[in-house]
Formats: C-alpha cells, structure tokens, sequence
C-alpha cells in the first residue's frame, strides 16, 4: 500500500493527529519514568540488610530518675540498669538471643564517624564514613549476621562506658565492604583509628553485610560501611535487640512491657517502644512503597485514557469518512486493506508522536536527575515505552478500524 | 440569562446523546483533577511558608567551625552551631531577639502517683524564643531574660500537656517533674504547630507532632538534660574527656536564630559574624577564613530541602497526567464536536452568531468539566483516605480535606475543560453554513 495517499489524508485533520500524537508523546514520556522510579524504589526496598529479619525485635526504652551524670558511679548506675534488663529478657520463655544495640538498620537514628588506617587522619568525608554499633556477644547471633572472617566477641571483650565517654574501644569487627575498602589484602588482625584519633583499634572480625541505620540520601554513600563495637552504651535511655523462636514473636511483643516493669517500674515505655523488625522495615520504606504505587495507578489509568482518546477519535474520522470507505469498497478494496488503512494510519501518528515522546521521556528523566537526585534512566526503557504506546495505539485502532471494515460497498452509491 | 439556561439545557441534552463518549471525558477530567488535587492537599502544607508575616526577618545562622574540608559543596558550614560559638553569639546580643535551642525528651512523671511516667518531646532555649516565633500563649508567660541569666528552673509546656498533667486548669506557678527534676510553670501555650516547623529544620522536626515543653537552656546545661536531637560531627575528630569539652565540642547542634527587622540590620549582623569568626581566626581556633551564612525563614526552608522529594515528584506526575487527560479531552470534544456540523450549519443558517455558537459549546463543555468535577471530587475523598499509604505517617497525617480543596477541584475541573474546549469550540463556529446545507 502506498503511503502517499495516507500522508495527504492526515493532512487534511491535522489537528486530530496532532492531538493523538501528542497524547502518545506524553504518555511514553510519563510512563516509561514513572516505570522507572517504580523499579528505583522497589529496589532500593528490596535491598537485604545483612541481617535475619525474621522473629526480630527492637525494645526502646527511657528510665525515670536514672542519673545523668558522667562520673563512674552514675555510669555504674546505669550499666546495672541495662544489664538488670538483659538479664530480664534473656530470661523470658521463647527468648532466643539479646544484645543492647543503639539501632538497627532503617531504624534512622545512627551514631556515624569516619575510619582510617593511620593515627590522627585529618579526615575527609567520604574517605571511609562509617556507621557505630554498639552490641555485646550476642549481636551477631540475635541479628542474624553472617560471620567471614576472624572471630566474634567473647563475654571478656565487651565493656561499658557512658555516651559522652570518648574512649575508643580496643577491638571491632566490621563489615566486609568497609573491611575491603581499608585492607584490601585481608582486614582481621589490622589496626584501625576511628574519628581520627590515636589510639589503634583492631578488626577481630568481618561480617558479610550489614546495613546503616540511616535510609535518607545523605547516608547513600556508604550505606554498607558498619563498625561494630563490643560496647554496652550508658545513658539514660537503652535498646535492645530480642531474638524469638519462630512463630513466638508476637508473644513475646505482648510479654515485654510486663517483663519489663517488673524489673523497675521506673521507666517510660510507649505505643513505640516494642516494635518488631517488620514493622521498622515498613516504617523506614513507607514512602517509596507509596510511591511506587502510586506511579504504577497513575500508569494505568494513563494508559487507560490514551487508548480511549485514540478511541475516540478514530471512530470519528470513520464516521467522517464513511462515504470514502464505501467508495473505495466499491472499486474493490477488500475489508482487510480498510482494517489495514486504519492501522498504519495509526502506526504512522503514534510513530511520530513517539519520536516526540522519546525525546520527552530524556528530558524528563534530565529534569529529575536534576531536581530529585534520580539517576540516568537506562535507554531500553525508552524502547519498552515505545513498544508500549505503538501497541496500545493498535489495541486502541482495532475496534473503529473493524467498524470501518464493515461499512457496505452499497454505502458510495447514496447521497446521504 | 435565559439562552444560559437554554444552552445548558442543550449541553446536558448532548452529553446524553454518546454516552459513551461523554463518559470517557468526564472520568479522564476526574482522574486527572482528583490526582492533582490529592498530591496537591500534601504539597500546599509542606510547601507553605509557617511565618509569613516574619518570615523576612527571622535569620538562621552558620559558622563554619569544622573547616573547608568538612564541608557540603560549595564550602556550606554546618547547618547549626556548636555550643561556643552560640552562647559567644547570645552574649554579643548584636540583634534585637536571638534565641539558641536544642532537642530534649525528657520523662514526665504524672500528678498521679499511679499513673506511669511518660515521655514528652520539646526544647532547651532562651526567653526570645517566644517572642521571635510569636507563641501564643493561654496562661502566663514566657520566662524572662533574667531567668535565662539566673539559670531558673523554669518551664512553659503546651496545652496538650497542660491538659494531660492538669486537666487543662490554669497550672502557672505549680511544678513539673522532668527526668526527676522539679521546673515551675510560668506560662501555657495555645496550640502551637507552625508547620513545616523551620526553626528547627536542623533536627529533621518540620512535621514532627508539636513540642509539649521548653526549658530555659542554661539550668538544661547545668543539670546535663540529654540532647536528643542530631549531633553532627560531619567526620571530623571529636574529641574531648570530660563534660566542659564535650559541650564545646566542634559539632553541629545548636540552631541559632536572630530576629533582624530590616536589610540593614542583616547586612550589619553578617558583618558582625564575619568579624566574630575574623577574630576566632586570630585567636587560632579556626585555621580557615570567616565562612559565615545567614538566611531567612524561606531561604532556610529551601536550604533544607524541606519538601520532601516524594511530594514535589507526585505532584509534578500528577499535573502532567492532568494534562494528558486535558489534551485527550480536547481530542474528544472536537470528535464530538465536529460531528455536529451540519446542526451547527442549520443554527447559523436560521441567524444564530459565531459567538452564540461560542458560548452555546463552551457551556456544553463547562458541563462535562463539571460533571467531571464532581466526579473528582468523590475519587479525591477517596484518595485522601489512602494518603497514609504514599506519604511518611508525620507528612500524611497534615493533608486534610477544607472547603477550599473541595472548591478547588471544582473550579479546576470546570476552568480546565472551558480551556481545553477553546479549540474544538473555535472549530465549530467555523462551520461554513452554506457548505453544509448544501452536501446535505
């Protein structure tokens, strides 16, 4: 078939074509971003963590009338307090494992510094940031992590110390990629200096992975560079981390607030203060998940309503041009070659608008890298967006085209 | 007024005769203005300027502290003050009002000895805070300059735990106990929200739920009332071994605003903190040049990127999609439109004038965009109630349905479809009379 006479006809209801083709330009322009920030956030979400997320609980919690002081007695004070409290869950039925931790990863509340491999570094961010963890023996067993290199802590290595006590601890373990970063040619056994001081601390153990508490973009960085200390924090707040058998996690939710006054009554524990991992996890990635839903609505109903206009508005043009489609009828085109006007018809606008909209679609993607830190939206997007409107438009064509491919020959020979 | 009812009359009489047609316009209106308006409802309070009336004059200042090196791009000092160089700011008393303050959630212990204690959240800060933020107050007062210098243990805490602790009665002059220590109530605030909360964007408490109770932050100081807000140390060595360094350590975490009434005044006082960070230079406490910012109310919302990306991104999507619906509607509206030629031929052959072939189709048009509307508006109550689901819980629990959301949606729909119309309308009253009574 001849595109000559296709091409003059077009020319003829310009302003319908223009309309189509922008339709289509802006849908592949909206549609294959927003399919994209939707495969951004579900795999930011989808990231694992490091650790057992399962039958994972998180304790927050603040005494009253505790001491605020910095001298040894008040830090003694407080380390019986959170011992006392240890001791109280470890000891509860469907307990598996406990360790004070100060976070958890996606948690959002961190303690971050910077890690080198000589004394006194003047350090420069993103040199080697690192997040803090401060746990016992059991932290690695009640998180769940994975242990590749050297050894975890013993009961001897862990100490205690008030929060404002800068002392940096004798022994870490951290996590491989940080390990990677500092000693390439193997990290157990070597000295590290952590926020540039002096005193060497040694690696005595590498974890496969282990993410940062902090989810936001400023942390993106280094989001698997964790430094874990053998370290009871004093304050007059503590967390705790509670490993359950599995299936017993919602009991032992319900048993803690219970478990926990009866230790000492002096103490504030809210709506928030027993949450398990899943419910942190859902907390920390709610808006993306929002978003990604959203994107996908507002692609469907895109979709939705470009297929309608195109819809509609090729039924009037076959209306319009019922007589013609008659004539030719009658000079002995086949219903297929009309079926087929009409689809290469639409193959011709949703082509142009296409090009168009490819050409949108890069320049949106530019517009979000520049004002919301996306990143370059891989080309075969684009291709997929275009394969999605060209067949949408022939999804859309086919019912007037049918229609057009049945008007009667008989249809030339009236006058109205 | 008559041909107005007459041709609405008409309109409503077209839009019956294609359903179908008809349909798909009004829901492509309806999505589109109900998508707009929901991230709309979100976007308007989190992009919405919390002080309007002062928000010229309310400064936020920076001091490098840390060094070049340490810094955002661009050289951009910490977005707060460490401890020194605040209180050195508070006792040069260069402007009017200035006020430093710092996060604190300590315990309450209730009036009743059975009750359990529970946490509350608010700030460590100075007299001029109340004044430079203009806080309404129920009972009392604020604390006084002379207080801040007595280092009193005073308190103003906010109605909500006014009525938690005291039943809402007057409770100036009684006592609150807070992380055990005794503060006499001076003053109770109304409800007081502002949002986004910019005095204390640092902390990440734009949209936190409001603050219950403000203590004067020298006696907080002196009795160690922990911070609990952000302390940022930005990488670089912080080092101290007793509580006096660990005060004056060099971190990022005390907000420091300045009221300035006039350009003047702001021009002065950025001299004066380039000569103050000039003179720690000197003293060789900063090995860098004065590196110095100040910035008000919505320069410093800017700065700290309050709105959260997600809510500008589903915004900006949402108008787009807005827009697809309209050019769709405009597609559809000339289909339906044109069909009609040879009636619009027979009215301008009876006498009828382009214009009244204009008003006669944009009316038909503003019914669509209205049933359009209204259609909007349910699925925008829908969508309200599922905003929790897209927005962090602090941001979602603000957008709320109003009068004027409600409005709104409507005059968007019905503007927008008169709009989109303009070209099938012009269109139409281009029909050529002669011409189609003839190939008729």
């Amino acid at each position: 078939m001849s595109l000559h006479p296709m091409i003059a006809a077009l020319r003829k209801h310009k302003s319908g074509v223009v309309l189509i083709a922008m339709q289509i330009a802006l849908t592949l322009a909206i549609v294959c971003n927003a399919v994209f920030i939707i495969y951004s956030r579900v795999e930011k979400v989808n990231r694992p963590t490091g650790m057992d997320e399962s039958n994972l609980i998180l304790v927050s919690q603040q005494w009253v009338g505790a001491p605020s002081g910095d001298d040894p007695a008040s830090i003694q004070k407080l380390d019986e307090l959170q011992r006392e409290d240890i001791e109280a869950l470890r000891a509860m039925p469907d307990v598996v494992s406990v360790t004070p931790s100060n976070s958890l990863p996606l948690l959002d509340s961190s303690w971050n510094g910077s890690v080198a491999t000589k004394p006194g570094s003047d350090l420069i961010k993103g040199d080697a940031r690192s997040t803090y963890y401060f746990g016992d023996e059991n932290f690695l067993k009640t998180l769940g992590l994975q242990l590749v290199a050297g050894r975890n802590f013993t009961a001897g290595d862990v100490t205690n110390k008030g929060f404002r006590d800068p002392a940096e601890p004798s022994l870490v373990m951290v996590t491989k990629e940080l390990a990677d970063k500092l000693f390439p040619q193997g990290a157990v056994g070597k000295a590290m200096y952590l926020d540039g001081g002096t005193k060497p601390t040694t690696i005595v153990g590498v974890v496969a992975r282990l993410q940062v508490p902090s989810n936001g973009t400023w942390a993106s960085t280094f989001v698997w560079n964790s430094t874990i200390e053998p370290l009871r924090l004093n304050a007059n707040y503590s967390r705790y981390a509670v490993r359950t058998k599995p299936g017993r996690m919602d009991a032992v939710m319900h048993a803690i607030p219970g478990a926990l006054y009866g230790v000492n009554p002096m103490r504030v524990l809210d709506d928030d203060s027993v949450k398990s991992f899943g419910a942190i996890r859902a907390d920390a990635y709610r808006a993306d998940i929002g978003m990604a839903a959203l994107m996908g609505v507002v692609c469907l109903i895109l979709l939705a309503v470009t297929a309608a206009g195109i819809v509609g508005l090729t039924s009037f043009w076959v209306g319009q041009r019922h007589r013609q489609i008659g004539v030719r009828r009658a000079l002995g085109a086949r219903k297929i070659d009309i079926r087929h006007y009409f689809q290469l018809e639409n193959l011709l606008i949703a082509g142009g608008g296409a090009v168009v909209g490819i050409a949108l679609a890069i320049g949106l993607n530019r517009a979000l890298i520049q004002y919301f830190e996306m990143t370059t939206m891989p080309f075969w997007y684009v291709l997929v967006g275009l394969a999605t409107v060209l067949v949408l438009g022939q999804l859309a064509v086919l019912v007037p085209a049918m229609r057009a491919a049945n008007v009667p020959p008989v249809v030339a020979t009236r006058t109205v | 007024m008559s041909m107005f009812v007459y041709y609405l009359g008409l309109g409503w009489r077209s839009l019956r005769r294609n359903p179908v047609l008809t349909a798909l316009m009004v829901m492509a209106i309806a999505f589109g203005v109900a998508a707009s308006m929901i991230t709309w409802s979100v976007f308007r309070v989190v992009s919405g300027n919390p002080i309007p009336w002062k928000s010229s004059q309310l400064y936020n200042v920076q001091i490098d502290n840390r060094g070049p090196q340490y810094n955002e791009p661009g050289n951009e000092p910490p977005d707060a003050l460490n401890y020194t160089d605040a209180v050195a700011l508070m006792q040069a008393h260069k402007a009017p009002h200035q006020t430093m303050l710092y996060d604190i959630a300590p315990s309450v212990l209730p009036q009743n000895a059975n009750d359990l204690p529970s946490t509350t959240t608010g700030y460590a800060t100075t007299a001029d805070f109340f004044t430079m933020f203009d806080v309404p107050f129920k009972y009392g007062s604020p604390w006084t300059n002379a207080d801040d210098d007595g280092h009193a243990a005073v308190a103003v805490i906010s109605d909500a735990l006014n009525q938690r602790l005291f039943g809402g009665a007057n409770s100036v002059g009684r006592d609150v106990t807070l992380d055990m220590h005794a503060y006499r109530i001076v003053g109770v605030t109304e409800h007081w929200d502002p949002k986004p909360r910019y005095y204390d964007a640092y902390d990440n408490m734009e949209f936190a739920n409001p603050a219950q109770v403000y203590i004067s932050v020298n006696r907080a100081v002196d009795i160690h009332v922990g911070m609990a807000g952000r302390n940022n140390c930005g990488g670089a060595p912080a080092h101290f071994s007793n509580d006096e360094q660990w005060l004056h350590r060099e971190c990022a975490w005390i907000p420091f605003w300045a009221e300035l009434p006039t350009q003047a005044d702001a021009e002065r006082y950025k001299e004066f903190l380039t000569a103050y960070s000039a003179e720690q230079q000197q003293a060789g406490r900063f090995q860098w040049a004065p590196n110095v910012r100040l910035r008000n109310v919505t320069e410093w919302l800017d700065h700290e990127k309050v709105v959260p990306a997600e809510s500008r991104i589903s915004l900006f999507v949402s108008i787009g999609f807005f827009i697809i619906c309209l050019v769709n509607t405009i597609g559809l509206l000339l289909a339906k439109f044109m069909r009609r030629s040879s009636e619009i031929g027979v009215r301008r052959a009876l006498g009828a004038t382009r214009r009244e072939v204009y008003a006669q189709f944009l009316m038909e048009a503003a019914t669509v965009g209205l049933a359009g509307g209204v259609l909007g508006l349910l699925l925008t109550i829908v969508g309200m109630q599922g905003i929790g689901l897209l927005f962090e819980p602090d941001v979602a629990r603000l957008a709320h349905l109003d009068m004027s959301l409600l409005l709104t949606t409507l005059i968007v729909a019905v503007l927008a479809t008169v709009i989109a119309a303009f070209y099938p309308t012009w269109r139409a009253a281009q029909v050529q009379p002669a011409w189609q009574l003839k190939s008729n």
